[in-house]
């Protein structure tokens, strides 16, 4: 199990809880399992959503995976100039 | 073998040199060739019409006259872009601003495009277009585009964030908060609080180059674009989508980048010229003027923020919050929300909240601008910080320092901190001899923090050696402020030979894997650790080269300074291999050595500066001098630190226009009054002092040489540490930006008449 | 519109061109000689990345009409290299890292060379107000003044 922390914005499309806990090994399961559990996900994922593990921020490497004691932060993906 | 991205300390032979960037020979004697260089043979004209109108209805475009004008070749509207983003939001923001579709957005909007034999039959051409408009009421503001009695741009944008979502349409197209903690809580424990509001104007990024490209549409579905962009994939991408063209039968290739900023990161006429050279049946050359980069692509938000800080006696802040409202155009984005982000990302909090509102208006599609977003949101919470420091009897720069975020430090945005370099950037402003010059009579010294994420993504890299043991580089991120250098000192580390053996290209996107653009500070970073990995590929090639040529294990060949070693007691005897000489004898022990890489660069390091000015205010017209100026940031790693220098002193530069002078200003008609660099006045080489420079290096534990990103952050604290500078100096709390002389005098005035 | 028979000197060489009576000499140096090394960031005379030497004087060619060319002499940053020699300006640009996305660089060279010209010897101020008709959004211009100096020195001991 992980404890995924999510940002204000997706946090309300999970009926307004900020922290869930998710059998998930790496980036891309806890996608997949996020989106089965709360469909209202789905746009949020295929929009971009970047994974803060221990602060490092991921954009990308979907099959990064997710120490059970770390810090796994859910936030949009960014942009930049 | 996976590439182990990790930190390791090393002592570095290019990386941290200085050598003349390979690119300059070429900029320094006029060969360089940008977007509006490049020709070809039997190219077009091409011209746009744009919306005199901030928000109209088109209810008919009449091309017959213009189509009839001898010379004209191809006239396009919307129709011949038709909709193919499938449900995209972002792609039709994109479509919708490249061509109006039905409704007219903002003052200088493309309606219809020509291709024509000259640029004076163009022009001709553009005026025989005849459209119908319905004006319709419009708004520019931010805080007037909020109000209930607002036109609405979009009939079909609700409120995203909010629950209920509301039933009636507005221009606030989405509410998002962050922060974490009990704010009440935390204000019930401040002894001082200040609570202010603040507007920023809307500024652009202002690249010398306008948008240029050359277009060739082929009947047989390929097509050709060369083009001015900070990202060829990126642009690939969008005119596929448009165009309903295969990528990879779309070439683009990037012409040298005359400055972007954030302001070449999406297609803006791209797809309008494959449009008419599909149509045309001819290459289309498509260049914007001065007046069409103003009023039609991307500016930044103007924006309005309230920021409340409380704080203990012992200067310890107990709560902050903030809402901020960012204008985005006709379309939404999330501008807003990267404001919410970073607004008090340099401090630690343990009661937060941020509000950001997307609000639509008619102006310009937003772009980014350099670490876009948070130069407002600094102004605004930087002045808060500065005038709680005062309330408490505290430094500025101790009062920050005891609040500053470090490793462990829960974020404003979420997560925790690794190692970072906001304490350390404050502690050598404090001690930076600049701190204790003095300062004559209506002079002021300023200073504030910055904070930037960082970015990396996609990254494909390309090393080839040349039989004569020279390196070619090719990469995907194109070079805005001298990555060819730092990237072949890169190489050259890596590899072992003279930086002078490298030679970097920007590969077209037919010749190399996919790029995310340079953005987000990535360009140097991602594309530094794609480089490292095909090098170390490469490496790997010419250790099984040269085991070849002994006939001994590869295990036991080592890469020592450019050489093949070999390792143990029994081979004694054997001279080392250099690059050169393994590469000389290629064809005959397997071929070409090449080394790739493709990866996605995660674990950017996030980035922190402290700038400190002086300002002289002038208390009779309200005119102001910048007499001193100081950047401290951490770069990770300085690769080539002269351009890391020439970040810090550009971004600081645009941040300066940005805090005294620049605006947009619209008048009632909502059209934009100083679309030119006579009325928009940039800073000049007069304007501005030398600006002195420190780079700090605190290592980014996720890149082998620590490398953070540079490009972004520079441009986050000028607004704020100039706004406490002229506040130091004339007495009086600067709320709005740009600081004009006619506002600094109001405020002098205002204050004088108490 | 009958074309404007033109004869004049760029960089040293004698050129001879036709050109339309409304167009500028930025376009015919740009689109009829290739001479690419001058651009248009404005079309307006503001930001100077146009910036020729029209008879031993800095103009905008944005500015400039093509037929005033005639019987003139042009200078542009194509003619300020010896052949494989760079100008001193140039060099020092190099050195000093006085570009980043280098377009302004061409305007910037040629102002710089028509200062050091009329003032050998130019202190920083005269140097930031001798280039404020160049913009320039990179550099924020510190090397790009320190770069001038540096030439100037050179230039003076040569």
């Amino acid at each position: 199990m992980v404890q995924v922390t999510l940002w204000g914005s997706l946090a309300a499309t999970a009926g307004g809880k900020d922290k869930l806990e998710i059998e998930a090994k790496d980036i891309r399961e806890l996608f997949r399992k996020l989106a089965e559990q709360y469909p209202a996900f789905e746009p949020f994922i295929d929009r971009g959503i970047a994974v803060a593990i221990d602060g490092v921020i991921y954009r990308d490497t979907w099959s990064k995976e997710l120490p059970q004691d770390a810090e796994i932060f859910l936030l949009p993906r960014l942009a930049g100039g | 073998m996976g590439f182990d991205p990790r930190y390791l300390e090393r002592n570095f032979t290019s990386v941290g040199t200085r050598p003349v960037r390979p690119d300059g020979l070429d900029k320094v004697t006029g060969r360089a060739r940008y977007g509006a260089d490049f020709n070809m043979a039997g190219q077009l004209v091409g011209a746009i019409l744009r919306s005199p109108h901030a928000h109209a209805r088109i209810r008919n475009i009449d091309t017959s006259k213009a189509e009839k004008l001898a010379g004209v070749k191809a006239v396009v509207t919307s129709a011949d872009l038709p909709d193919l983003t499938d449900g995209n939001a972002e792609m039709y923001a994109i479509l919708d601003n490249c061509m109006a579709r039905g409704k007219a957005l903002y003052d200088g909007h493309a309606v219809a495009a020509v291709a024509a034999i000259d640029a004076r039959t163009a022009r001709k051409a553009l005026k025989l277009i005849e459209i119908d408009y319905e004006v319709l009421p419009h708004v520019t503001d931010v805080d007037e585009a909020m109000k209930p009695t607002a036109p609405v741009l979009h009939e079909t944008v609700f409120t995203e964030g909010v629950e209920p979502t509301p039933d009636k349409p507005s221009n606030v197209a989405k509410r998002t908060q962050y922060g974490h903690g009990d704010i009440e809580a935390g204000f019930g424990q401040a002894d001082f609080i200040v609570e202010r509001s603040f507007k920023t104007e809307q500024t652009h990024q202002g690249y010398i180059e306008p948008h240029a490209c050359v277009a060739n549409a082929n009947s047989d579905g390929t097509a050709d674009l060369w083009v001015c962009t900070q990202g060829h994939f990126v642009y690939r991408q969008h005119c596929a989508e448009l165009l309903g063209l295969e990528v990879s039968k779309l070439r683009v290739t990037s012409s040298e980048i005359g400055g972007g900023f954030g302001g070449k990161t999406h297609v803006w006429a791209e797809p309008v010229a494959l449009a008419l050279s599909r149509k045309a049946g001819r290459p289309v050359k498509l260049v914007m003027t001065r007046d069409e980069v103003f009023r039609a692509s991307g500016p930044t938000s103007a924006t309005s923020i309230d920021v409340k800080i409380g704080a203990r006696k012992d200067g310890t802040i107990t709560a902050a919050t903030a809402t901020l409202r960012y204008s985005c155009g006709p379309w939404y984005g999330m501008w807003a929300e990267l404001g919410a982000m970073t607004s008090f990302a340099c401090y630690n909090l343990e009661n937060v909240k941020t509000v950001g509102y997307e609000v639509l208006v008619n102006r310009p599609k937003v772009a980014a601008y350099r670490a876009p977003s948070a130069p407002m949101a600094a102004f605004a919470v930087e002045s808060v910080i500065d005038e709680l420091a005062k309330k408490l009897e505290m430094d500025a720069v101790e009062f920050r320092i005891r609040n500053a975020a470090r490793e462990g430090t829960r974020s404003s945005y979420g997560p925790v901190y690794g190692p970072i370099g906001i304490g350390p950037t404050l502690e050598a402003a404090k001690n930076h001899p600049h701190m204790k010059a003095p300062l004559g009579k209506n002079q002021g010294r300023g200073m504030a923090c910055g904070f930037w994420f960082n970015f990396g993504g996609q990254t494909c890299t390309d090393i080839n050696i040349g039989p004569d043991g020279s390196v070619s580089l090719a990469v995907g991120t194109m070079d805005v402020g001298g990555s060819r250098a730092s990237l072949s000192m890169v190489a050259a580390e890596e590899l072992g030979i003279p930086y002078e053996n490298v030679k970097a290209v920007v590969a077209d996107t037919s010749s190399l894997g996919y790029n995310d653009m340079t953005d987000g500070s990535r360009g140097t970073f991602s594309t530094s650790l794609a480089t490292i990995s095909a090098a170390r590929n490469a490496i790997q090639v010419l250790r099984e080269r040269a085991a070849q040529t002994w006939d001994i294990p590869v295990e036991d060949v080592a890469w020592e300074k450019g050489h093949a070693v070999a390792k143990g007691e029994k081979y004694g005897n054997l001279p080392s291999l250099s690059l050169k000489e393994i590469a000389a004898k290629a064809g005959n022990t397997g071929g070409p050595i090449a080394g790739h890489s493709e990866l996605v660069a995660d674990g950017a390091g996030v980035s922190f500066a402290t700038h400190i000015c002086d300002i002289e205010v002038d208390p009779q017209t309200g005119a102001t001098k910048v007499l001193r100026y100081t950047v401290v940031q951490d770069a990770g790693k300085a690769v080539h630190p002269t351009y890391v220098e020439g970040q810090y002193q550009g971004g600081a530069a645009q941040g300066i226009g940005w805090a005294l002078n620049e605006e947009y200003i619209y008048g009632t008609d909502g059209r934009l009054q100083n679309a030119g660099f006579l009325d928009y006045r940039i800073p000049v080489c007069s304007d501005l002092p030398m600006i002195d420079t420190q780079i700090l290096e605190i290592p980014n534990p996720n890149h082998p040489y620590g490398v953070r990103g540079v490009g972004e952050t520079s441009i986050v604290p000028p607004l704020a540490a100039i706004a406490n500078a002229v506040s130091n100096a004339a007495g009086v709390r600067m709320t709005h930006i740009p600081m004009s002389p006619p506002r600094i005098l109001a405020a002098i005035k205002g204050e004088q008449a108490g | 519109m009958a074309g404007v028979a033109v004869s004049t000197t760029i960089n040293g060489d004698n050129v001879e061109y036709l050109c339309q009576p409304d167009e500028t000499l930025l376009d015919v140096l740009r689109d009829r000689l290739g001479l690419t090394g001058a651009k248009e960031g404005c079309g307006t005379g503001d930001c100077g990345a146009c910036s020729i030497i029209l008879d031993d004087r800095l103009v905008c060619s944005c500015l400039v009409l093509g037929a005033e060319a005639q019987g003139r002499r042009v200078e542009t940053v194509e003619g300020m290299a010896h052949g494989d020699k760079l100008h001193p300006l140039q060099q020092k640009f190099l050195e000093h890292a006085a570009l980043q996305c280098g377009i302004c660089t061409p305007g910037f060279l040629i102002a710089a060379k028509d200062l050091l010209a009329r003032n050998p010897d130019p202190s920083e101020e005269e140097i930031r107000f001798g280039l404020a008709g160049n913009l320039c959004r990179c550099t924020g211009y510190d090397k790009i003044v320190r770069a001038v100096q540096d030439a100037a020195s050179v230039m003076k001991g040569a």
